[in-house]
């Protein structure tokens, strides 16, 4: 019987086990776990809170387990008579509590995700002592396997980059021209879709400059893994300058640009003085099926896709 | 038409598939007709009705399937462990992912899980057959094409490439053009037939042929989960079978149901899907606490403690599994409120879940624990499936699964559950009731080697992806392209090897045990511990499983039978046995339907309509079929029960 005793041994040490490596991971500072926004920041907030919970439930369940392992194991040394109840089949009393217990942690996880979900259904609330900012516009469109990024306000357009200005809201509104995508900037934010013939809006927030990684999380084919961006969160002078340089310097983005950019395929970083917003838009019923109609043919074809662009870390 | 235009071609890898399933399958012609077998093929197992063997064969596809899908999970792992071997491309990986996912769901947990409610339920419940055995076999039957037609497309036409949840527009004609979607439409279609028809038979079948006195809370409780699961069945299947032929009139007719063209709406797809697809989660997991409840008490030797409260945390996670499908896309902007009630009622589930982990445990409370190898992998699966349970209420919380969802957390998540709960009871179902299917056990040296592999390649695998999740890294990536990402997912890799392993081991036993295992005497395999009728039937068990039905007024009939030397073989009390004969007719049904659904995926109408027609003709045949089946005579039953018993 020398494998039990190893199994109880080994059984004892997994929920230290486990507290070992959250704790060795949480140096490993993983986006989600490094928030650089107010959005992630509650989310972060939201999860930690959460994980108490969770580690209390696991080092209960472990513990009592382990416990009736060892405690009842049929040829444990030294078992009396009184370890043995074959018919031993309900406590109404535990039974109340095991039943209670679980619905109060229920409630208690309940109340800061419902609170958290109302509040990111709105701009973040300015830190304090700093005034409210009007949130920045920028309306993210995907279309195979490609990001666009309009901001009406300055009027440019860039293709597969993102620069934001940091401590400003800023109001994204989603949509795609053709399959369902979804973006993501884990350290600022978690998700939301983007679908053709709807927008949905989402907000986020940086707090801090830096240049962090954003993406299409939704699988939608072929070129997925390639629907990526970088996220370059700079202060509002800098962002403006940025802006005004791209609104002097890129060409303008005509009709005709923007319909050879919608075909299915990858493309670089690019920058235009204008939005694709007066051409098609892609959130009303009229023009959810313009690029599907457009290169019905083109959706055919494989792009035999082996590698992608390689990277050291994520953001 | 070319033979290149079907084929799949140019890709290494399916080229060396191709060869191989080509020898084993003259490898298997050989062997069939050099020792003559064809015969015995087709009366003892393409015709038979018998409950028994249809769960064999059951048990046989998902053990094939779990092969399958576990190759291409492999293939997987090393793409990620390895990026720079240009292993697999996008498109490639895209299809591997795909039929990994389903065929998991679909042609593995389901299958396997109804295979041991087949062999078992109606000897758990004093019933000689299903309620309607032919239409049994036609489930089964069913399931097969089905099974068969999803797995050619990596050979023939190309395999389905849009995920497993097939989600539109993507999946829609205009950007998955060509057969592979089809064979996942036609696949899930014909083999959703048969689950639906096994769902009906079995509810049927517990409800109307328990044993005289045993009423439904003296049922066992794997019965009793099968019944809860028979009802998530017949009420969630209609939908899939719905949203399933929605999209392939849309693919193959030109509607536009779920398509951006023609005021579609492609974001009902996702929700009909789900609507199906959660409870489908828990038509997997129920059967799995069953299983767990009738090791985990027969090896404590003691009686399941809070039976009645487990039943009711059945049934109401039964209900509860209607009502979450949203949390499987919280991030589509529903709204706060929409997401809160779907959070809530998401959460509301680990309330019974967490009720009847506490109930194991209390099981164990003053047991005597004997720790064989199906009881292994029942008591892994607590401390397993919890890593797993608190992860899900973790992403029910909607405002945290934004940051979630579509990561590697949901993979770890929801493989925790899948694969500590469904997969660890299939093995641990399968070890146990193994003597009552075949005449004898399996080897218990092997079967903790496969059981430690397994086990600790499980966690080596999953453990880590939690990380990865919330370090960004995204489900269905084909490439890990981030160096930070890589040492967790070779690590990961490692693991799903060694998972690999465990199987490989747990397959030699079946071959080792059919040699070597002792056979078995009695029909209470396990030391004189069974508790509920299947063990006081003979092993091997008759066919018509009980020469006479004992009355049962209590939960484990059989430990009281015992102590008064009662037997399911009352001399004076035997009577003629009414018996179905056995059939061809659903095989070459379902093989009709079938070739319709081949005919359909490649859009040949011709084949489809041929099909479909020699389907009607078959049932119309069934319509004017009088075989009312067969009595055996008492002179039988008595010499089979007095050899079988020795006496």
């Amino acid at each position: 019987m020398k494998a039990k005793h190893l199994r109880n041994r080994w059984l004892g040490l997994l929920p230290l086990g486990l507290i070992l490596f959250l704790s060795g991971c949480g140096q490993l500072e993983m986006t989600v776990l490094d928030p650089k926004g107010p959005v992630a920041q509650s989310q972060y907030d939201l999860i930690v809170y959460s994980l108490w919970f969770m580690l209390g439930i696991i080092v209960v369940v472990f513990a009592l387990f382990a416990y009736m392992l060892i405690k009842y194991r049929e040829n444990r040394p030294g078992r009396k008579e009184s370890d043995y109840d074959p018919n031993l089949h309900g406590n109404t009393t535990i039974e109340v509590i095991w039943t209670v217990i679980p619905f109060i942690i229920v409630i208690l996880l309940s109340i800061p995700t419902v609170t958290t979900l109302f509040d990111l259904e709105k701009a973040p609330e300015p830190a304090a002592g700093e005034e409210e900012k009007e949130p920045l516009v920028v309306y993210a469109t995907t279309a195979d396997w490609k990001w666009f990024f309009s901001y009406p306000e300055q009027d440019i357009e860039t293709v597969n980059y993102l620069h934001i200005p940091t401590d400003r809201p800023i109001e994204f509104r989603l949509s795609s021209a053709d399959s369902m995508s979804a973006l993501w900037i884990p350290a600022l934010g978690g998700q939301k879709y983007n679908m053709a013939g709807m927008m949905t809006k989402l907000y986020l927030q940086a707090d801090e400059e830096g240049v962090y990684d954003g993406r299409n999380s939704n699988f939608n084919g072929e070129g997925f893994a390639a629907q990526t961006f970088k996220v370059h969160a700079e202060s509002e002078e800098d962002f403006n300058t940025w802006a005004e340089e791209i609104n002097n310097e890129a060409p303008e983005l005509t009709a005709e640009r923007y319909d050879e950019l919608l075909a299915p395929g990858l493309t670089d970083k690019q920058s235009y003085s204008s939005t694709h917003l007066d051409y098609v838009k892609h959130h009303t019923r009229e023009d959810m099926g313009y690029v599907v109609d457009k290169y019905r043919e083109q959706f055919k074809e494989k792009l035999h896709l082996y590698e992608i662009e390689k990277q050291e870390s994520f953001q | 038409m070319h033979i290149t235009d079907i084929l799949v071609t140019g890709e290494p890898i399916i080229y060396g598939a191709m060869v191989s399933m080509a020898l084993v399958g003259i490898a298997l012609l050989f062997i069939l007709t050099y020792f003559k077998k064809w015969k015995w093929l087709w009366s003892e197992w393409l015709t038979t009705v018998d409950h028994k063997k249809i769960g064999v064969m059951y048990i046989l596809s998902a053990l094939l399937m779990l092969f399958r899908g576990g190759v291409d999970a492999m293939m997987m792992r090393v793409q990620l462990a390895f990026p720079d071997l240009g292993f697999l491309n996008s498109q490639h990986y895209n299809e591997i992912f795909t039929t990994h996912g389903t065929i998991m769901i679909i042609f593995m947990a389901m299958p396997f899980l109804i295979g041991l409610m087949n062999i078992i339920v109606p000897l758990q419940i004093g019933a000689r057959d299903f309620a309607f055995p032919y239409l049994n076999a036609l489930s089964f039957w069913s399931f097969f094409f089905g099974m068969a037609l999803f797995n050619i497309s990596f050979v023939i036409g190309g395999s389905p490439d849009a995920g497993w949840t097939s989600y539109t527009p993507l999946s829609g004609a205009a950007m998955s053009p060509g057969p592979g979607q089809n064979f996942y439409l036609m696949g899930l279609q014909l083999s959703g037939i048969g689950t639906l028809a096994t769902g009906i038979n079995l509810m049927v079948t517990i409800l109307k042929m328990r044993a005289p006195g045993m009423k439904l809370f003296h049922m066992p409780i794997f019965t009793w989960s099968t019944l809860v699961t028979c009802f998530i069945i017949v009420f969630a299947f209609p939908i899939l079978t719905v949203a399933l032929a929605l999209l392939t009139i849309d693919r193959i007719f030109g509607a536009q149901f779920f398509t951006l063209t023609g005021e579609g709406l492609p974001m009902m797809w996702a929700n009909l899907f789900w609507m199906w697809g959660h409870p489908e989660v828990y038509i997997v997991i129920l059967p799995a606490f069953g299983i767990f409840s009738e090791v985990i008490a027969t090896f404590a030797k003691k009686r399941l403690f809070g039976y009645n409260v487990m039943v009711w945390s059945m049934i109401v996670i039964a209900l509860l599994s209607f009502l979450v499908w949203v949390h499987h896309f919280f991030t589509m902007g529903a709204g706060a409120f929409v997401n809160s009630v779907f959070s809530v009622s998401t959460m509301l589930i680990a309330v019974p879940t967490g009720v009847k982990i506490f109930n194991w445990l209390a099981t164990l409370y003053k047991s005597k624990i004997e720790f064989t190898v199906p009881m292994l992998w029942s008591l892994a699966f607590i401390p397993s499936f919890i890593l797993g349970g608190v992860t899900g209420v973790m992403l029910g919380m909607a405002a945290a699964d934004y940051q979630f969802h579509n990561s590697y957390f949901l993979i770890a998540h929801f493989h925790y559950v899948l694969i500590a709960g469904t997969v660890f009871a299939c093995f641990a179902g399968l070890v146990f009731w193994y003597p009552k299917m075949f005449g004898h056990k399996m080897n218990e040296r092997l079967g903790k080697w496969a059981f430690w592999l397994f086990f600790f390649g499980f966690h080596v695998c999953f453990f880590p992806q939690y990380f990865l999740g919330l370090d960004g890294m995204p489900r269905r990536l084909f490439i890990t392209n981030v160096a930070e990402w890589l040492p967790l997912n070779v690590i990961s890799t490692v693991g799903a090897f060694g998972m690999g392993l465990g199987f490989i081991v747990f397959v030699y036993n079946v071959y080792y045990s059919f040699r070597y295992s002792a056979r078995e005497t009695t029909g209470d395999s396990w030391n004189g511990n069974g508790r509920t009728l299947e063990w006081a039937t003979t092993t091997p068990v008759p066919y018509y499983n009980f020469a006479t039905v004992p009355y049962v007024d209590e939960i484990d009939p059989y430990i009281r039978m015992k102590e008064e030397g009662k037997t399911t073989f009352e001399e004076d009390k035997v009577k003629p046995i009414h018996m179905p004969s056995y059939t061809g007719q659903p095989f070459i049904m379902m093989a009709f339907l079938g070739l319709a659904s081949f005919g359909l995926v490649f859009e040949w109408m011709y084949v489809a309509v041929f099909g479909l027609i020699g389907a009607v003709f078959m049932m119309i045949r069934r319509s004017f079929d009088y075989d009312d089946g067969y009595y055996v005579p008492v002179e039988e039953i008595k010499r089979t029960e007095k050899k079988a018993r020795g006496l």
